[in-house]
């Protein structure tokens, strides 16, 4: 189970909080090593993970942790992303950029540090959310996911046509790549810390059991719609944090980045790392992103036998629903389950995780 | 019992679904630190009388009103997470507990409502060590209520896992954490075998003296409604169709008729 029985075998505390500090040192070494040495590309991989750890956590907290199916994060992802690029770029490049329609006056020189900018993204993105949480999250089950899925998409089309503000569809170029290494594990070291410690604090126990039965969670007392809401809010601040990284990661973005398959892979991250585990998202993001990369062979021209096949795009996706279905099918709790890393379950031998704390 | 003053009291209390009258003008009340039976055959209304104090139905019309520890309020219309902050908890008919969550994680969700640590100051650690401490505090008492109800050995066990007897038993710890005043029971001995039911009794009686609560109960198994409670309410139809001490319902002619049947009469 979750958190609470790492702390019933409670006299190994300070043996785990040193091992962790230990993985976290070697981590960060491992780290910084591979920014010196690595090239771009492997690096660009790296950064991916940590930002889609960050995007997998914050749907995880949604979906996996409260039990609300969402299929917007994607749109909360397209928030971050412009507000943060929009936060960072410089009046002149505004200026070259917008070429349709002039830019909103108010916008042209609105400025900030990346740091605040990510803040920014973060909570524009958690505003939003909870706008929409509001009417939504009286919705159950499928119905929430379909509401959230038409959010998503209009959040796209308004970005499309709000060319003053957001370029429409030619989007934002030459966003400075500010997301470097100490950039998205630091979020991503500040994301997780914050989510093991409230997911393993009493107000984790009433996510979890807002999700395992609503009723009777109302019955104890719990108010189900402004849980909800706020955890949905919280998961939403994440989508806009983790789809600012990526603007500036990618240093391009535009309303076709933001479509539901984007949604998807984030889905196939925390399902298949395991719905409700902090753990299972890690290790996710890490497969997922990984094999996405890897599988891009499968789209290059191959030659079999003499036989000369030429490359499918979009080959990937195709084969990765299907590794996906292979995993609703044979381990439909995911790599994790419900499980989440704990010292102790490695040091017995039990089924330990890639992740760190 | 006349003397006690109310604890629970339903005034003129009728629901409709539709065309049906599900309850129809109850009035009864609950005296402070009772226990009272309501029982009746299948569809009589019990449990959507139950569902109409705990807030899951709003009625058609009449009162409910509630004497905690705070004071006479009326409760009628609360949303089911305000009853239970004003000190009413209550159990199942069909157990239900947070399945993938420990015995002891149930019980301390129990406590989240008198719970006054915001969610966020768990995210930093050592600025509020009066919400950690409170959190200390809840487990600790999770534990507790968990051992002075005899499961003590399922505290890190999912709930799901537990044997039935032991699963009425935490939803009911998982009710008393909540702190109330007032316990509804629905069907506490159903699925229960004699010698289960027969403890039962004396439990029922513990939980009212320990926890001094007033508490209100719907069951079918005669030997605990006739061995437990000290007034019984007989519901048919939705009607109110008899009150009184155990033995004046076991004598009453219409609850033979309409529930009890005769064969008990010579039981």
């Amino acid at each position: 189970m979750s958190g609470p029985d790492a702390i019933g075998e409670g006299n190994n505390k300070t043996r785990d909080a040193v091992l962790t500090a230990v993985a976290a040192v070697v981590f960060a070494a491992a780290l910084w090593l591979a920014s010196s040495n690595l090239d771009g590309y492997k690096l660009r991989i790296i950064n991916l993970i940590a930002i889609n750890a960050i995007l997998g956590l914050s749907l995880n907290l949604i979906y996996g942790m409260t039990g609300m199916f969402s299929l917007g994060h994607a749109g909360f992802m397209a928030i971050g992303a412009y507000v943060s690029a929009l936060l960072i770029l410089s009046p002149e490049q505004k200026t070259t950029m917008w070429i349709l329609e002039p830019i909103a006056p108010w916008l042209l020189n609105v400025r900030a540090p990346f740091v605040v900018s990510l803040a920014a993204a973060g909570l524009a993105a958690a505003f939003f959310g909870w706008l929409v949480a509001l009417p939504v999250l009286r919705l159950g089950g499928d119905y929430l996911g379909i509401a959230t899925l038409g959010f998503s998409e209009i959040i796209r089309i308004l970005i499309t046509n709000l060319t003053p503000i957001t370029n429409g569809s030619l989007g934002l170029k030459g966003i400075p790549a500010h997301t470097d290494i100490r950039m998205s594990y630091g979020c991503l070291a500040v994301v997780l810390f914050c989510m093991v410690r409230l997911m393993r604090s009493n107000f984790g126990n009433v996510l979890r059991a807002v999700r395992d039965d609503e009723i009777a969670a109302r019955t104890m007392g719990i108010d189900t719609f402004r849980t909800r809401v706020l955890a949905f809010t919280l998961g939403c601040f994440g989508g806009g944090l983790g789809g600012a990284l990526m603007g500036n990661l990618i240093t391009t973005i535009d309303p076709k980045m933001f479509m539901i398959t984007q949604t998807y892979s984030l889905l196939m991250i925390v399902v298949v790392g395991g719905l409700g585990s902090i753990t299972g998202s890690i290790v996710g993001a890490v497969v997922v992103t990984t094999m996405l990369e890897w599988l891009r062979f499968v789209e290059n021209p191959v030659t079999i036998g003499g036989v000369n096949i030429p490359g499918i795009p979009g080959m990937r996706m195709v084969i990765f629903s299907l590794l996906l279905i292979v995993v609703i099918i044979f381990r439909r709790e995911g790599i994790m389950g419900m499980r989440e890393f704990s010292w102790s379950r490695l040091f017995r031998g039990g089924s330990g995780g890639g992740g760190r704390r | 019992m006349t003397d006690a003053s109310p604890a629970l009291e339903l005034s003129n209390v009728t629901i409709r679904f539709g065309g049906l009258v599900a309850v129809n003008g109850l009035s009864m009340s609950v005296p402070e630190g009772g226990i009272i039976g309501l029982i009746g055959p299948n569809g009589a209304g019990k449990t959507s009388a139950f569902n109409i104090i705990t807030g899951f139905y709003r009625p058609t019309s009449g009162r409910v009103e509630f004497r905690g520890r705070s004071g006479k309020i009326d409760i009628t219309g609360f949303p089911p997470h305000e009853v239970c902050k004003a000190g009413l908890a209550r159990t199942f008919q069909n157990i239900r507990l947070f399945q993938n969550e420990t015995a002891l994680e149930n019980v301390m969700i129990g406590a989240y409502v008198r719970q006054k640590g915001r969610w966020w100051q768990s995210m930093i650690p050592f600025a509020f060590p009066a919400a950690a401490r409170e959190e200390d505090e809840i487990r600790a008492g999770a534990v507790a209520l968990l051992v002075r109800l005899g499961l003590e050995r399922y505290m890190n066990a999912a709930a799901s896992s537990l044997p039935y007897g032991a699963q009425r038993r935490l939803e009911i710890a998982r009710a008393l954490a909540t702190k109330p005043s007032f316990l509804l029971l629905d069907e506490p001995a159903a699925g229960m075998n004699p010698q289960e039911s027969a403890e039962l009794l004396d439990f029922i009686r513990r939980l009212r003296d320990d926890f001094s609560l007033s508490i209100l109960l719907i069951e079918h198994d005669m030997k605990v409604v006739m061995g437990v409670c000290e007034r019984i309410w007989v519901l048919d139809q939705g009607t109110l169709i008899a009150d009184g001490t155990p033995e004046a319902i076991r004598a009453d002619r219409r609850v033979i008729d309409a529930y009890l049947g005769r064969e008990t009469a010579d039981a």
